[in-house]
């Protein structure tokens, strides 16, 4: 048994929240005001993910940089393999948005996409 | 000289959006001037998601959200002309320009929607001690130097301020390799976003320093280091002093609404916004000059600067249209009180208010459980719970143009906080 504290990201109000888990399973939340808080702190102790955005190299294109972002929500603990991976992926123009530049990315079945237009040079 | 029936200065959200509206209301003749190569404006340099929650009621980032206004934009056949600076507004709406097809060109239009943006204040604005070194950014100039021409501006990293931009920038600098080593806040709050702080700093362990400031910058070529200290009834804490040994400083303390062309036309602005003031219709104090977005009130989401922009370009439509007779109506001051710092409009006139008129403002402090009242004269016209309110979250209240009419007579409207 453990005792989590988070604060909410819900709403502004930022309640601060306090999570039991026993292994894999919360057994208490306290602190929220509203059921938002109570979802949030749920998924943010058994699963939290995050949706990584960055820039990767274009080559022949009319800005050097094209932005990107994974397609959904990976796993917290991948930021840092992706953004990893990111570094060494460089595309060719013209991209478009919704181009993969990364499928696949760090093993998370999840592929990375444009979301720029660059046109080539 | 060249005659166009609407200027809109600026291609970013609220020119694409002001663009938008004002062809949809019958506008053929119109153009956007756009000083950067694309339209999109900051956004282009906002990779990060979260645009468009209330516009696309998904979560966009701030390319795909520029990138929508855009194409819609390209779709209508609005014309942009881009790389062109607006170097001059005149009282009488003559709008200079320049850009290498054109050379030097003078436009003279029926009507003119400011939408210039806002800009970062720099480090000569904030008064901080030390040497002049390199390695000071503002945080949206490290912004675009990451994300759009690819250059890393320094490896270690002290933030001082922890508006959005910083926070957003403390979590891209850390993905691309750099350690940011805290974000120092002179206020006792933040006034970012609970997700930034929650997502940009507590995911990475960056600490947040709330009620500190820097002190001192050392360095002579770069910047080799800053001291950060406490500060108490706003004077910094002898004794408390911290050094940071790095190479950067970002800055991320505030924006300021840019009217350099609005103040050479002899626009009134609004002291507390640093923007125009303008009435219902976002008109500002010269008739035929709307003002919308960042250069009216720095706001916190997209979406309402194109909301915003959209009804500032429905009005520059109504009025080349000849639709907004109404220079003699009744004009009703907006008056703030209990903590509401400002409100857009600032004043009101009930024969044009339309069917509703949005009054977005922001309260000068974190206050819980209140109620925002809107009042003519003594009567409420309108009330509202409010278990929260920060100075970082923009206010909008709806208030309708019927109610208004009724009540035109009043001697002013008053916004106030009250105990809930």
């Amino acid at each position: 048994m453990e005792t989590i504290k988070l604060i909410c990201i819900g709403c502004p109000m930022g309640c601060p929240l306090e999570v039991e888990r026993d292994g894999d399973t919360v057994t208490a939340v306290r602190g929220n005001t509203c059921p938002r808080g109570d979802a949030y702190a749920r998924k943010e102790v058994t699963h939290p993910t995050r949706i990584v955005t960055s820039t990767v190299r274009v080559q022949g294109g009319v800005s050097p940089m094209v932005s990107c972002k994974t397609r959904s929500d990976i796993p917290k603990d991948a930021i840092f393999a992706v953004a990893a991976a990111l570094k060494t992926v460089e595309v060719a123009a013209p991209v478009a948005i919704g181009d993969v530049v990364l499928a696949n990315a760090a093993g998370t079945g999840v592929d990375v996409i444009a979301t720029k237009n660059v046109a080539a040079r | 000289m060249k005659n166009v029936d609407l200027v809109i200065i600026g291609g970013g959200p609220a020119g694409l959006a002001a663009a938008i509206a004002a062809r949809k209301a019958g506008i053929q003749d119109l153009l956007i001037l756009e000083r950067d190569k694309e339209p999109g404006g900051i956004l282009n340099q906002c990779i990060h998601n979260g645009f468009g929650l209330h516009t696309f009621k998904e979560e966009l980032t701030g390319p795909e959200y520029a990138a929508r206004f855009a194409e819609q934009a390209r779709e209508l056949g609005i014309p942009c002309k881009l790389n062109t600076m607006v170097l001059d507004l005149a009282a009488d709406k003559t709008v200079t320009a320049m850009n290498k097809e054109d050379g030097l060109f003078q436009l003279h239009p029926k009507a003119v929607v400011l939408a210039m943006g806002c800009r970062e204040r720099p480090r000569g604005a904030l008064n901080i001690p030390g040497t002049r070194p390199a390695g000071i950014y503002t945080a949206g100039t490290a912004q675009r130097l990451v994300n759009m021409e690819g250059y890393l501006p320094g490896r270690r990293v002290v933030i001082l301020g922890s508006g959005d931009i910083g926070l957003i920038m403390a979590r891209r600098m850390t993905l691309e390799g750099a350690k940011v080593l805290c974000v120092a806040e002179l206020m006792p709050y933040s006034g970012g976003l609970k997700r930034n702080i929650v997502q940009c700093l507590d995911d990475f362990g960056i600490p947040l320093k709330l009620s500190h400031t820097v002190v001192d910058i050392r360095g002579k070529e770069r910047v080799e280091g800053v001291t950060i200290a406490r500060v108490e009834n706003g004077k910094p804490v002898p004794g408390t002093e911290e050094h940071f040994d790095c190479d950067t400083l970002l800055l991320s303390c505030g924006l300021l609404p840019e009217n350099e062309l609005s103040r050479g036309a002899g626009v009134a602005l609004n002291p507390v916004t640093g923007g125009p003031a303008v009435n219902e219709s976002l008109e500002t104090s010269i008739p035929g000059v709307f003002a919308a977005g960042n250069v009216l009130h720095v706001h916190d989401l997209v979406d309402f600067v194109s909301e915003e922009a959209s009804a500032a370009g429905a009005h520059a439509a109504a009025y080349i249209l000849g639709g907004e007779q109404a220079a003699d109506a009744r004009t009703l001051p907006v008056r703030c009180e209990n903590g509401v710092r400002y409100t857009v409009p600032a004043t009101l006139r009930p024969a044009c208010a339309g069917d509703t008129v949005t009054l977005r403002f922001r309260v000068a402090n974190v206050y819980k459980n209140k109620k925002v009242a809107v009042y003519a004269g003594d009567t409420c016209l309108f009330s509202r719970k409010r278990p929260v309110l920060a100075p970082g979250e923009m206010e909008t209240v709806l208030l309708k143009g019927d109610v208004l009419r009724a009540h035109a007579d009043a001697a002013q409207l008053t916004v106030t906080l009250e105990e809930a």
